[in-house]
């Protein structure tokens, strides 16, 4: 199964500032270790939220918002993309991150089909890729 | 934690630490069983400890010395109740092997060891079957149930390969050790065979009722990944890596809602997993700047990389394709490489430069009883327009399938070619 880690931005991501070497051998040295165990499928870091933008949608008007953005604690400066085989081996593996000073990580997992189990019986199955399939051609 | 929480735990912490384990324990003591049985005495050591005390920080150190204490403990013990003092000599030397600092385990040694486990386990000595059953279960961290599973065969099957192949290393005294120059590129297409064996295992399940196995190949996908990161600059591991990933990509589509096989030709390309497409795609070139001349992983990965790039059957670029097969026919001779460059030769050129091929394998000893090759000539039959003929190749292909589902498509085909 496939997890997105989000790693949160802080006051000095949004201000462009890069980590301290010393960080930065930490991150590289931890990302080595995900890799040599076939855990990391993709993972970047983003730029700060002033080099981004937003577009808010509200019938057919379209808004652009450019950023800098201040509710930080909702900003994304980073992401992992992960395969692991249970949330457990997830979490495992988020703990042994370089992180520290009360930042707190977030470990989403991905929707597959599969995680429908038997709820999603071949009829809805076959019903949703119908819909998809119609999604498509619209 | 509750208890089965912590458990849970305990088996994702296993499933990070095992390899790495046993590799280091293995450097250590010199013997991959007497490794795996130390590192098997930590684990039950943690499941007894870990629900009381919760999960070390450093849970890898943890049962890495927990291992050394138990294993150095249990000889001393020995020592004494056996009063006389004398442990034969294979025990006093893991015992002071045990006992000494381990002055290499540096963290880039921990990686190497766990390569010098692979081309261990992955070693010309052993049988095929054993080669796997082993790889699966010290890399890939894998129960003997669980290994069965994948093989449809029997758990007491697999115990008894596992308990021969350790048996046969120590007896062939085979070194803890990545092979030198010389011996490195038949050393490494040894590995890269065990790896591509157990994906296909879960791509194509050579029997049983499902068609695919997506946890097999997940677990063929992870050994790959490590591979290739453990020996960045071999092409033709990144290239098996690149093959996987990219066959990987269509798991999801390969079945139909009934679990049936749905062939390249009838697949929603949009549902493929673009992903490890592009994670393919991204191995292919890693492997294309690394070799003069492609290997066989890479040339498949190639071939395959032809069918990601296109948006239909009808867009693919079958004349590369054709390419690409002359190139792999030539490195490997092999039988089955022949048919599915006729496969592409039809595609490419025309059905009937494509009969004239798979007419000219009807004799090969290798694909007698291969139930691919009357299911090539009855759809190359069948473009021919020549529906009779095409139906009698579907039903002798039925009759020679192993595999339900697979079989239940030919036998499908065959109806649908009419009386």
């Amino acid at each position: 199964m496939r997890f997105m880690v989000l790693v949160p931005g802080s006051p000095e991501s949004e201000a462009g500032e890069m980590p301290s070497t010393e960080a930065l051998g930490a991150m590289t040295k931890y990302n080595e270790e995900l890799v040599k165990s076939g855990v990391m499928l993709a993972g970047e870091g983003l730029h700060p939220t002033s080099r981004g933008a937003k577009v808010r949608f509200n019938g057919g008007e379209r808004t652009v918002i450019d950023g800098p953005f201040t509710e930080a604690k909702e900003l994304v400066a980073g992401y992992w993309l992960w395969e692991c085989a249970s949330r457990e081996e997830a979490i495992e593996w988020l703990k042994r991150a370089p992180f520290d000073g009360g930042v707190e990580i977030e470990l989403r997992q991905i929707f597959d089909a599969d995680d429908f189990g038997e709820q999603l019986t071949p009829e809805l199955r076959e019903a949703n890729e119908r819909l998809r399939e119609r999604a498509a051609q619209n | 934690m509750t208890p089965s929480a912590t458990h849970r735990a305990i088996d994702a912490v296993w499933r990070i630490e095992s390899a790495r384990l046993i590799a280091g324990l293995t450097r250590i003591v010199r013997d991959v069983a007497v490794a795996e049985d130390l590192a098997q005495d930590a684990l039950v050591a943690a499941l007894e400890q870990w629900p009381e005390s919760g999960i070390p920080d450093k849970p890898g150190a943890w049962l890495m010395a927990t291992a050394k204490r138990r294993g150095i403990d249990a000889l001393r013990r020995r020592v004494t109740l056996e009063r006389k003092g004398e442990l034969i000599g294979r025990e006093l030397e893991i015992l002071q092997q045990l006992d000494r600092p381990d002055l290499a385990a540096g963290v880039d040694d921990v990686q190497d060891d766990v390569l010098r486990l692979i081309f261990m386990t992955c070693h010309p000595v052993l049988s095929g079957e054993a080669r796997v059953a082993l790889t699966l279960r010290l890399l890939g961290g894998l129960s003997t149930p669980e290994i069965a599973r994948a093989f449809l065969v029997s758990e007491g099957t697999v115990a008894q390969r596992i308990v021969r192949a350790k048996r046969t290393l120590a007896e062939a005294r085979v070194p803890f050790e990545v092979p030198g120059h010389d011996e490195l590129a038949g050393r490494l297409s040894a590995v890269l065979e065990v790896i591509y064996l157990v994906f296909n295992e879960g791509y194509v399940a050579t029997a049983g009722e499902h068609w695919i196995r997506p946890a097999v190949c997940a677990d063929a996908l992870r050994l790959g990944r490590i591979l290739a990161a453990l020996m960045p600059r071999e092409a033709e591991a990144q290239g098996l890596l690149a093959l996987m990933e990219l066959q990987a990509s269509r798991l999801r589509v390969r079945v139909g809602p009934g679990g049936e096989p749905v062939l390249l030709a009838d697949q929603d390309r949009a549902r493929w997993d673009h992903l490890l497409v592009q994670r393919g795609l991204a191995g292919l070139r890693r492997a294309e700047k690394l070799s003069g001349a492609l290997g066989p992983y890479s040339l498949q990965a190639a071939i395959a990389a032809c069918h990601a790039r296109a948006g239909s059957v009808k867009e693919t670029d079958w004349p590369r394709i054709v390419a690409l097969y002359d190139g792999l026919a030539a490195l490997t001779g092999s039988p089955v490489v022949e048919l599915n460059r006729a496969v592409a030769v039809t595609m490419a050129f025309g059905p009937e430069a494509g009969l004239e091929l798979v007419d000219s394998l009807a004799d090969e000893p290798a694909l007698r009883g291969y139930h691919l090759l009357p299911s090539v000539r009855g759809d190359v039959l069948l473009r021919l327009g020549r529906p009779a003929e095409a139906r009698n190749e579907f039903e002798r292909a039925a009759d020679l399938c192993d595999n339900e589902r697979e079989r239940e498509l030919l036998l499908s085909r065959a109806v649908a070619c009419g009386a």
